[in-house]
């Protein structure tokens, strides 16, 4: 290749330039994921369907407390994705949200642990679901992992694990935040438990993807 | 501000609304200062030099949207540079298949941690004033005696000694606070 071969590069680079809007970057992210959060959702309601008692849970604590949980989460990984997003971004701001609202997830589950007769705990931890819950989160995270990364992979991430982690804890939030519409569990420590590695999983899982399928084309 | 930073962005905010001629321009300073970051580091006369520019050049203007109007161009045309260099080491010594027992095997990450440290010692040799850097560049990095930069510089000796003292000083309270 010669300095001539650049210069014409450069010619071909130049020819049909499209202006850009500053907006470009964060709608494209809103673009893809809010696609794989709407085929995830899609799927869920047609497969799961939402949860019986649906109207009369929305006047109970723990039902809007699945919310904040997974919701944070979601957010926090939204913020971690546009960040890393760019070259050499950073997501440390992210880690304090998300490792706050794990904290307080937790503080709510041993609460009621601590005030609870020890013949509940087994109901408290285990509910009647705690096996399939995870695995369903991973399962309905599949899409928003997908078209994240994918969105992710035409983006400029240079720190590619923790790129991919971003994008597997907002998938693992955001599936757990559309599974919460179905799942009547309302105990804390079951949901801290199983909501919470279902949503470790896709992050373990986005990390080790994104390490490789992140890699600039 | 460097004088460089605010010409390069202001061509990059004008390239990004659309400007051809701005844009072009900015290619054209951005593929001499990348010629120059890669000489530094695989040498002038390396056959992928050309390459490698001309890479990241695509790289700039595909992944343009991630550049953060806010932010010092430079820093993000440098991170998409050293991305680049990394990476191609990377790939280049995966395709040369060389064997375990092959003695040549080991030279690999070898060579990568000694080029990743040089890129840490560049990085932060850009936080301290030019001429400082320069001085420190030629003494500590090339191994150029004091009296050659000295006569080089039109500097005095103790000056020299002087800037550079400072300027270590610097690097090494900065290297601690990152620590």
């Amino acid at each position: 290749m010669t300095v001539d071969g650049t210069d014409k590069l450069i010619d071909e680079l130049v020819t049909g330039l499209k202006p850009v809007r500053s907006s470009h970057l964060r709608d494209r992210l809103v673009l893809g994921i809010g696609l794989g959060i709407a085929i995830s959702a899609v799927t869920m309601v047609l497969t799961m369907g939402l949860r019986p008692d649906f109207t009369s849970a929305l006047a109970t604590g723990p039902f809007w407390i699945k919310f904040a949980f997974t919701g944070l989460l979601a957010g926090a990984g939204a913020t971690a994705v546009r960040d890393l997003a760019r070259p050499n971004g950073f997501a440390r701001s992210v880690a304090i949200v998300g490792g706050l609202t794990v904290l307080a997830m937790t503080a709510l589950a041993v609460s009621q642990l601590l005030t609870s007769p020890l013949g509940d705990y087994r109901r408290l931890v285990m509910g009647s679901t705690a096996l399939a819950c995870p695995w369903l989160i991973v399962l309905f995270a599949i899409p928003i992992l997908v078209t994240g990364l994918w969105t992710m992979r035409t983006m400029a991430p240079t720190r590619l694990t923790l790129a991919g982690a971003a994008v597997g804890l907002l998938a693992g939030a955001a599936s757990a935040f559309v599974y919460a519409f179905s799942c009547d569990e309302s105990a804390m420590p079951f949901v801290a438990i199983w909501y919470g590695l279902g949503i470790a999983i896709t992050t373990l899982i986005g990390a080790a993807v994104g390490s490789r399928a992140l890699r600039w084309r | 501000m460097q004088a460089v930073e605010v010409q390069l962005r202001a061509l990059m905010l004008a390239g990004l609304s659309g400007d051809a001629a701005s844009y072009r321009a900015l290619l054209g300073v951005a593929a001499a200062r990348l010629r120059l970051y890669y000489a530094r580091r695989i040498g002038a006369d390396h056959m992928a030099l050309e390459d490698l520019v001309q890479e990241t050049l695509m790289a700039v203007h595909t992944r343009r949207v991630t550049y953060d109007r806010s932010r010092p161009f430079t820093a993000w045309l440098h991170a998409i540079a050293r991305y680049k260099l990394i990476d191609y080491m990377r790939s280049h010594h995966m395709h040369s298949g060389v064997s375990l027992d092959d003695a040549g095997g080991l030279e690999g990450p070898d060579e990568l941690n000694a080029a990743t440290a040089r890129l840490d010692i560049d990085r932060l040799l850009e936080t301290v004033p030019a001429q400082t850097r320069e001085l420190i560049q030629a003494v500590k990095v090339d191994g150029r005696s004091i009296e050659e930069v000295s006569a080089a510089s039109g500097l005095s000796e103790s000056a020299v000694k002087v800037a550079m003292h400072r300027g270590l000083k610097a690097l090494a309270s900065r290297i601690k606070r990152s620590e």
